[in-house]
């Protein structure tokens, strides 16, 4: 993280003429309330989710309509001045960190649903809209948006777009790319897009798939357009406990080979399990070396039928202890610790660092093992919380911020775990993107001609480089400068040119 | 395998060379389809295989050249399904033209798409150059996600040599029903059904008969059967239908008048169109065949929010695909340039314009 930071320029002073003339540009688009430039103003905007980044932006826009937003895109990309757009700021990989000679474009005032459609089970959100709210305005209908990130009270479906933002259901009910239909927002010159449709696709390229989890490189959006699901019927919870964190992850894959697609998977260790037990009381087996919950939903017939070949798979697996929810508020208790696992993390240390790894799932028990001999090689304690079902990880480091030492620990520990994830077979970031924090690791996880793809693929969007720049996708300079280098199949590219 | 590639990576560094246009095939059950091909064939059959294939992880890898039908067998031994449910459109199907057409048979509207399943993708580049993208996990955010940006490009952007799709079980029973309904009072039951929690897998409307599909736990099928009434269709016919719908084998689709597909909001009104339809998606696609003039068939589609394809026809001189508005015509071209850019791999096969 600090290589990252030094890198991308934190602390560069802000320079007052550039400053002046943005302001003035941008005050004659705007009322003067919606543009911020004194440092007690612009202060709440130098980080994101991800805290270990502060950077003060030059300036702050918060446009109230798609008119400004246009104008404001336009008005920046004529001035060469570069542009971070911003929805809750929840985001963990700081992908909205702001830039110093930059404005921070802050869509948080776009904040309504325009249109509910029950019968074609569309909602018209604004990007400012709380990913929760959606499916409380859906549910007089019986219907809910589907992807559930555990930032889901506070993050914000424009957010959710940039980063393919996912949950704890995406096994059976996928990420935001397969549950939005259509995006609607501006390039970086200021002209209108538009991608997919209300219909189950559109003509030409699948551009929405590509917008989808661009993290804000490519557009900026303004209207977003979701689709709804009839809630199920009923769901219960099973609670497993196991003796070993292996025989956990053979449960698992136990689970998906006698055909059941669960509506949630989760794995915590037996560290994660005690520090949610201590915050919200949620009835763990603190004895347990990791705990299963595993969620059947659909109408009441089915939910039994599965819950009950769910309970023998996990007998079967060496289940020490099996739980099944016996009511909603149960049910509730038993995610309730899951779903607090990042907050109670911040009781028991003063920092944590979470990662977003996503590996093949048979390869679990490699990898926790691997964690583990981290731990005792960095000296930091790393409880584990897990997606079981879609292999998505998040391991928790915990640190102290004010040892500098042992942020720079930290750091080590996190790039360690990332590229044995690459080496696994698996990715960097399955769901939080990769902002400024993974951006090194993606030159493991790329070779060149990948990269210089995205580098194109950049540049038909916005030629100048000015939407959201130093984010998501490295330079080569920047790669070539890191000196870890993507292997492919064993051979280092170029093997005979001499290596420093 | 290594050999096969290189040859193919050869005749593309050539082609780009000279500037020779390609297009791409497999099997050639998909020629009819999109716009007029053109160059030199460049067949894909050689690159074959599947690389990998996890029941536990619900992935499957294959190279482009790779039978769809053997593929389907393969993930059927182990009680799972390509869950889009790929129109073949013929016996040599390969996997390669099964993810460059894109195109998603009768479980869609309950599953998803092709683009759903996706994972990840090897591709050869305008320059013969090797990429690879996303992988083989559930979830991977890092970098633009251009293995689904593949799904549906008509292999105008790459040859495609390895596909990672999502695969998931079959489900343990299936049931189908049917009910007389007009065109109107079947998409009206199709949208209220699919907004409750109902194991609907598929939906078929033509000549005043809704077929609807259920699949699921045999306990849920007998509960919602109960509740959707209608006449059960036997196993054997009921399979039967699915597949002519799937593979537009049904007689619907027999004669010679041009097929249209509208893709539309579910809930669209009956469409004021001359001709015959089949309407399947539980509203969102409808197959017409009709005579009527493109641009009015396009006018109807635009209206209703949707668009239409001129799918299957002798005379495709109105165009195949619904024009792009201006902004995302120019995308569309320096996103092919990015990828190809002496413009070799199935020129105007999409559009024209590349």
């Amino acid at each position: 993280m600090g290589e990252a930071l030094a890198a991308a320029g934190v602390g560069q002073a802000i320079d007052h003429a550039r400053q002046r003339e943005t302001v003035a540009a941008l005050r004659a688009i705007l009322p003067e309330r919606s543009v911020l430039w004194q440092e007690e103003d612009t202060r709440p905007y130098e980080c994101d989710g991800l805290t270990a980044y502060r950077r003060l932006p030059m300036v702050v826009a918060l446009p109230e309509s798609e008119d400004e937003v246009q104008r404001v895109l336009a008005a920046c990309h004529a001035l060469g001045v570069p542009v971070v757009p911003r929805g809750a700021g929840t985001g963990l990989s700081g992908g909205a960190l702001p830039l110093g000679d930059g404005v921070l474009l802050s869509l948080a005032k776009f904040m309504r649903v325009l249109r509910l459609d029950p019968v074609a089970r569309v909602a018209v959100v604004q990007p400012g809209v709380r990913n929760a709210a959606i499916s409380e305005v859906a549910a007089p209908f019986g219907l809910f948006y589907a992807p559930d990130p555990s930032s889901q009270i506070a993050c914000t479906i424009g957010g959710n777009v940039a980063e393919n933002s996912g949950g704890v259901h995406c096994l059976k009910y996928g990420l935001t790319v397969h549950n939005v239909l259509r995006v609607k927002g501006y390039t970086i010159e200021g002209e209108p897009l538009e991608v997919g449709s209300e219909a189950l696709d559109a003509p030409g390229l699948d551009l929405l798939a590509l917008v989808i989890g661009s993290e804000g490189l490519l557009a900026v959006t303004t209207e977003v357009t979701v689709k709804l699901l009839p809630r199920p019927e009923t769901a219960r919870v099973v609670m497993a406990s196991f003796d070993d964190v292996g025989k956990a992850g053979d449960a698992v894959a136990a689970v998906i080979a006698a055909g059941i697609v669960p509506a949630g998977l989760e794995m915590m260790d037996r560290p994660a399990a005690r520090a949610t037990e201590e915050y919200v009381s949620a009835g763990y087996d603190l004895e347990a070396a990791a705990i299963l919950l595993c969620e059947a939903d659909g109408s009441a017939e089915e939910v039994e039928d599965e819950i009950a070949r769910v309970k023998e798979v996990f007998t079967r697996a060496g289940a020490t202890r099996l739980m099944v929810s016996r009511d909603e508020a149960e049910r509730l208790r038993f995610w309730s610790g899951r779903k607090a696992a990042f907050p109670a993390m911040g009781r028991i240390s003063p920092d944590y660092y979470c990662m977003d790894g996503t590996i093949p799932r048979k390869r679990l028990g490699e990898v926790l093992a691997f964690i583990g001999e981290m731990e005792a090689k960095y000296g930091l304690r790393c409880p584990n919380v897990f997606h079981a079902g879609d292999g998505n990880l998040h391991p928790l480091i915990l640190f102290d911020a004010n040892n500098p030492d042992e942020l720079a620990r930290t750091e080590a520990f996190a790039a360690q775990v990332l590229e044995k994830c690459i080496a696994v077979g698996g990715t960097i970031t399955g769901e939080h993107g990769v902002g400024v924090e993974k951006i090194d690791q993606m030159c493991v996880q790329f070779a060149t001609p990948e990269l210089e793809c995205f580098h194109a693929l950049k540049r038909a969007f916005d030629a100048k480089g000015l939407l959201n720049p130093g984010k998501a996708v490295p330079t080569l300079a920047r790669c070539a400068e890191f000196g870890r280098m993507h292997v492919r199949g064993g051979k280092l590219p170029h093997p005979d040119l001499p290596r420093f | 395998m290594e050999a096969a590639l290189e040859a193919l990576a050869e005749r593309i560094r050539e082609a780009a060379a000279a500037r020779r246009a390609l297009r791409l095939r497999g099997g050639g059950t998909k020629d009819f389809y999109g716009r007029e091909p053109a160059g030199e064939i460049l067949d894909t059959r050689a690159c074959a295989g599947v690389v990998a294939y996890e029941p536990t992880e619900l992935v499957v890898t294959a190279r482009c050249g790779t039978p769809l039908a053997e593929l389907e067998r393969l993930l059927g031994e182990r009680g799972q399904m390509l869950a889009f449910e790929p129109p073949h459109f013929g016996a040599g199907a390969t996997l390669g033209g099964c993810v460059a057409a894109g195109l998603s048979g009768p479980r869609r509207a309950a599953a998803g798409a092709l683009r759903d399943f996706v994972l990840g993708a090897r591709l050869l580049d305008g320059r013969g150059r090797e990429l690879a993208f996303g992988g083989q996990v559930m979830k991977n955010v890092a970098g633009y996600d251009v293995s689904r940006l593949l799904a549906g490009s008509l292999g105008t952007l790459g040859l495609i040599l390895e596909t990672s799709l999502k695969v998931l079980p079959r489900p343990p029973a299936e049931t189908t029903l049917r009910l007389e309904l007009p065109e109107d009072r079947a998409l009206e039951t199709m949208n209220r059904w699919a907004a409750r929690p109902l194991p609907v897998s598929a939906t078929a409307w033509r000549d005043g008969e809704l077929t609807v599909r259920l699949s699921g736990a045999a306990s849920a099928l007998r509960a919602a059967a109960a509740q959707l009434g209608g006449e059960l269709v036997e196993e054997k016919e009921a399979a039967q239908f699915w597949q002519g719908v799937r593979e537009h084998t049904d007689p619907f689709f027999e004669g010679e008048a041009p097929l249209w597909r509208l893709s539309l909001p579910s809930n669209a009104a009956p469409l004021a169109l001359p001709g015959t339809q089949l309407i399947e998606w539980g509203g969102g696609l409808r197959w017409l065949k009709s005579g009527a003039e493109a641009r009015t068939v396009r006018a109807v589609a635009e209206r209703a929010g949707g668009h239409a394809t001129l799918f299957r026809a002798r005379d495709k001189s109105a165009g195949v695909f619904t024009p792009l508005p201006p902004a995302l015509a120019r995308l569309h071209l320096e996103l092919k340039r990015a990828f190809d850019p002496d413009g070799i791999f199935n020129p105007g096969r999409m559009y024209e314009e590349f």
